[in-house]
């Protein structure tokens, strides 16, 4: 059994904020697959930090913008 | 569907429907006779050729679709890479229980057909079940960690 990440992420509110970009678009300009996108989104897949901060790069916010993590509470 | 994913339903479905084919023609060459006395060596290599020209086959199928469908289908990114991985090490142990287990057969001086059929099992579950992990990541939770 995988255990679930405690990291969520903001991207689905970036791209929008970011003149509605696709899954596709976003896939491009970091140069991975639409799939991973949608898995990273999904919280399926945690990324590398380089691709962590490409995608952040990408929307021009800094990491804590795009990722958080959930401490135990 | 990314290309990683379709070589493993490839993979998965050729070796399962080989290994399919080889159980129903030794099962047939039978004829009532002891099971280790059939004769199993031509129906091996010819399941196992045959095999291996459908994934090619397959393979080609897919270069042209994704020749069709641009740059994009080509792409593999850290995420293939991982998956991929971690399907190589689940196929890896049933190669290393086969070979453990054919050992142990010679050992014990088992006839010829049951050494040759454990491997050729080890081989198909390392590749069925390699895939299968292979499917299972890329549809649900992945982390690398």
């Amino acid at each position: 059994m995988v255990k679930p990440t405690r990291v969520t992420n903001s991207i689905r509110a970036l791209r929008f904020a970011a003149g509605e970009m696709t899954q596709a678009d976003l896939a491009d300009r970091i140069g991975v697959t639409r799939q991973t996108v949608i898995a990273i989104e999904q919280g399926r897949y945690s990324p590398s930090l380089e691709m962590a901060f490409r995608i952040a790069h990408v929307f021009g916010v800094g990491l804590d913008a795009v990722f958080q993590y959930q401490p135990d509470s | 569907m990314p290309i990683g994913q379709k070589r493993a339903w490839v993979m998965m479905v050729a070796s399962a429907l080989a290994y399919t084919v080889y159980v129903v023609v030794l099962l047939t060459r039978r004829d009532g006779g002891p099971l280790a006395e059939t004769a199993y060596v031509a129906p091996l290599l010819w399941t196992v050729g045959g095999s291996v020209a459908a994934t090619v086959l397959a393979e080609i199928v897919i270069a042209v679709s994704s020749r069709r469908e641009g740059k994009s289908a080509w792409r593999t990114d850290e995420r293939d890479r991982e998956i991929d991985r971690f399907g190589e090490h689940v196929g890896q142990a049933f190669v290393v229980i086969g070979g453990l287990a054919a050992l142990g057969l010679a050992m014990l001086e088992a006839g010829y057909f049951w050494i040759a059929n454990v491997i050729y099992l080890a081989f198909v579950l390392s590749a069925v079940l390699g895939s299968a992990a292979r499917l299972s990541a890329y549809r649900q939770n992945f982390q690398p960690w």
